[in-house]
């Protein structure tokens, strides 16, 4: 089967095919987009740093009061929640916004790419608020300069700080540790090591996981936003992976450039060559393609375009068998984008209505909204998602779009504007005989063809 | 071998597998095996996160734990009943104290699997759920679970013998041989003719067309639509399920319990978890009715915590931990396992509870008890390297 080339891009690339939006014919028309503004970068209506942490500290201050029983405080506590509500309500919707009608999907598809890799999640309203600050202001402000500069800005957000417990990490042997007798805390350190630089494969130790927790005690934040403390950083230098950082006072310069090191290593190369060839094309990473990825990101320093580039810019990135499944949420965008439903559509949907199509299919799908089961973040096994009851919402919900937006769309064309090239015999036999036009549309977007990329 | 005595079994084993390959050993092989699965149950449940194995069985008799922990809510002042005069159940899990009462509720102290690695989670888990013996934690060449490996020797396993109950497979029923999963939440409700066309459209894509096969099957049969999915992920409704399938042909089941990461306030964090934990057991003994005097169950998590508390009233990524074991099978209610003691020269790496048992061999002796595996099988294809010593005999 072949498959035009245009079509693979928005497939496997983006986020599919939507009626009357322009196509990508291929590797330089991808990496092109990304030279373009990003039209979302700085899209208003947003809620900004302030704006949350402020509602975060009000729901806070509520729940405070709730617990002394103080008069009012019960009201209090349900608008704060309310609102707390209301800001992630907002956030879902603009982020399927972005992702259904920006013209650089790539650049979206690569945003939610590096937002899983730095995986934060929160069981509380409260810790989802500050999760999308991180993912605008620390990921999509750099998703196209240098995995470097992501690392220094996603490490010191306080949605990270916070979730990987970092901002209670206090030396020992600091000025707040000998106060207060508290101590350290490994998880941000260990997961920055093996989650989001060298690799769990690397050869670091229990000792340099301990040390290099030393050397980031310090990073904490306020309303403000980031604050580095020097009296909850330990004193005397640390050594990562044999360098010595530091000496005597604790400097915020000594974990950057500590960070620096682990982004420049080889292994943290590799590493990531392998997660991006492993998330858009599949796995096990092609072994030519790997080193040429690996090879470009160690050659610019960590800079990202070229990176972008070598993965683009090899036969297996552009071969015809989808051996990935879309996640749920790149599933439901894409879904959406089949139907071409039109921007107003989308900004009036009520919330009741944004959480039957939106919110509870992705939950029910296996991916609720911001809240990965740990740092890790969600998986790239398509049979992980491919579950029996994963497929079976999969499918409700292809029928329930076909009756929400169905009306007057003849299947057939939908099929093939859809899936043009990649729709099999079986899938167009199947379209032509359903009993209704429902049916029909449904089969479309059910289909293996239409869910995977 | 410290006394030189290698057993006849352990001589057997090895002889063949310096001889020859291990698939084509007769001793290895399902057909040599008896008996059928039978009518004993078999449930995992797999504590994802790390529990802490000192806060749940709190071990009051050793001296070092207020020492270690001297801001935790211990014992009597944290509401903890006592069970052997030396250990303790934290408040959380206090609904299990009627299981331990009738004799269906043991734990195993001081266990954990070989991974000896980076503490990681998810390497942690892998392994937990891979069921190897490596302590790097390098899973087995088949990547593939140890329960869908015990599969293989229980002689005519279908599809339904064992389920993963969730949204999503674990490893530890992932595999070679069969298995159904299925969620409480996703019915379908659709024609005859539009489950036929699905059928089709999936044929030629073996994922999808097993995803579907199983979806199609298991909404047919459904007859118990009161699981409400506001309750979604929660404890209940995996545990209610699972004993649906275990009263009809369902002998094997597997879920998730998450939450168990606790590096802050502790005392928080652990208690959802932990009730949820009880829940799903008092919730399984309830649904199973008298299957529950056939059922095993086997809750275990990837390790243990540090024993001292960190800066943060929590507790970092340990070794050693607790295993919870229940069901009418059991011979009564106990806390097994050799207690290594909480002294500086007793902990490992100055930081983690000694683990002094693999709880791979309680999960061996279980199956052993339950489905009649030999040794042989136990210690070579489902927990491979592991050494099932002397029967720690918790089942009656």
């Amino acid at each position: 089967m072949a498959i035009p080339r245009h079509v693979m891009a928005e497939i496997r690339y983006g986020f599919g095919l939507r009626p009357g939006a322009p196509t990508h014919d291929g590797a330089a028309a991808l990496l092109a987009s990304l030279d373009r503004t990003d039209p979302y970068l700085t899209v208003g209506g947003r809620a900004d740093f302030a704006t949350r942490a402020t509602l975060v500290q009000d729901n806070k201050d509520a729940r405070r009061a709730r617990r002394k029983q103080e008069a009012g405080a019960e009201e209090m506590y349900k608008s704060s929640v309310s609102a707390l509500r209301k800001t992630i309500a907002a956030d879902i919707k603009w982020s399927v916004e972005a992702a259904m009608l920006s013209p650089q999907p790539f650049r979206e598809r690569l945003v939610l790419f590096w937002s899983d890799h730095f995986s934060v999640s929160g069981p509380s309203l409260r810790e989802r608020t500050m999760i999308p600050d991180m993912i605008n202001g620390a990921i999509r402000s750099t998703v196209a300069t240098s995995f470097p500069a992501m690392l220094r800005a996603v490490i010191t957000h306080p949605a990270m700080l916070q979730y990987l417990d970092q901002s209670m990490s206090v030396g020992p042997n600091s000025e707040a540790g000998q106060a207060k007798k508290r101590g350290l805390n490994e998880n941000l350190a260990r997961e920055v090591l093996e989650l989001h630089t060298l690799g769990v494969d690397a050869a670091y130790t229990q000792a340099d996981v301990r040390e290099f927790a030393e050397l980031l005690t310090g990073m904490t934040f306020d309303a403000d936003g980031f604050r580095f403390r020097p009296r909850m950083a330990e004193p005397g230098a640390e050594t990562v992976l044999g360098t010595r950082y530091g000496r005597g006072k604790a400097t915020l310069g000594t974990v950057e450039k500590a960070l620096r090191d682990l982004a420049l290593r080889p292994e943290t190369a590799a590493h990531l060559a392998g997660k991006l060839i492993t998330h858009f094309v599949g796995g096990p990473p092609n072994p030519g393609h790997l080193d040429q990825v690996a090879s470009a990101y160690l050659e610019n320093h960590g800079a990202l375009m070229p990176v972008y580039a070598a993965l683009l810019d090899h036969p297996a990135a552009w071969r015809g068998e989808f051996q990935k499944v879309k996640t749920p949420f790149e599933f439901i965008v894409a879904g959406f984008r089949a139907y071409g439903i039109p921007h107003k559509t989308l900004r009036q949907l009520e919330p009741r209505v944004l959480t039957r199509l939106v919110m509870r299919p992705m939950a029910a799908m296996g991916q609720p909204y911001l809240s990965a089961s740990g740092p890790d973040g969600w998986s790239e096994d398509p049979a992980d998602w491919i579950t029996a009851p994963g497929l079976a919402e999969r499918i409700l919900w292809a029928q329930m779009m076909a009756a929400r937006f169905g009306d007057g769309v003849e299947p057939a064309a939908f099929l093939a504007r859809t899936l043009p090239g990649v729709a099999s015999r079986a899938l167009q036999r199947a379209v032509r005989r359903a009993e209704t036009r429902e049916d029909a549309l449904a089969l479309v977007l059910a289909s293996p063809e239409f869910n995977r990329r | 071998m410290k006394d030189g005595s290698m057993t006849r079994r352990r001589l057997l084993g090895q002889t063949l597998l310096a001889g020859c390959s291990a698939a084509a050993s007769p001793l290895l092989t399902p057909v040599t095996l008896a008996s059928a699965p039978g009518d004993n149950r078999l449930v995992v449940i797999v504590l994802r996160g790390g529990m802490d194995g000192l806060d749940v069985v709190q071990p009051l008799g050793d001296p070092a734990l207020t020492r270690l922990r001297p801001d935790f809510k211990l014992g009597e002042a944290g509401g903890a009943a006592d069970l052997d005069g030396f250990f303790a159940l934290h408040k959380a899990a206090g609904d299990l104290m009627p299981l331990w009462s009738a004799g269906e509720l043991s734990f195993v102290h001081a266990v954990s699997t070989p991974y000896r690695g980076k503490r990681s989670h998810f390497d942690g888990q892998d392994f937990l759920e891979n069921g190897g013996g490596d302590p790097d934690g390098t899973l087995t060449n088949g990547r593939d679970g140890w329960l869908n490996r015990m599969l293989s020797l229980v002689p005519s396993s279908r599809t339904d013998t064992a389920i993963a109950v969730g949204r999503h497979a674990p490893l530890i029923l992932s595999g070679d041989n069969p298995v159904g999963a299925w969620s409480p939440e996703a019915d379908l409700d659709i024609s005859a003719q539009a489950e036929l066309l699905l059928e089709q459209i999936y044929a030629e894509d073996p994922l999808f067309a097993n995803a579907a096969d199983t979806a199609l099957e298991l909404s047919a049969e459904r007859d118990a639509p009161d699981m409400s999915p506001a309750r979604a992920g929660k404890a209940e409704p995996l545990a209610a399920f699972a004993a649906e399938r275990l009263n009809r042909d369902t002998r094997i089941a597997a879920f998730s319990i998450g939450g168990w990461d606790s590096h802050r306030r502790q005392m928080g964090v652990i208690e959802r978890p932990l009730k949820e934990l009880a829940t799903a057991l008092t919730t399984l003994k309830e649904k199973l009715g008298p299957n529950w005097q056939r059922t095993t169950v086997l809750a275990m998590t990837e390790f243990g915590r540090t024993v001292r508390q960190n800066g943060a009233l929590g507790t970092d990524h340990g070794t050693g931990g607790a295993m919870v074991i229940a069901g009418g099978t059991l011979r009564a209610a106990r806390v097994h396992g050799t207690w290594p003691g909480l002294g500086e020269r007793a902990l490992l790496n100055d930081r983690d509870l000694m683990p002094t048992n693999d709880l791979r061999r309680y999960a061996g002796w279980a199956l052993r008890g339950l489905y009649g595996l030999s040794s042989v099988d136990i210690e070579r294809v489902v927990f491979p390297g592991v050494d099932l010593g002397l029967d720690p005999k918790f089942l009656a």
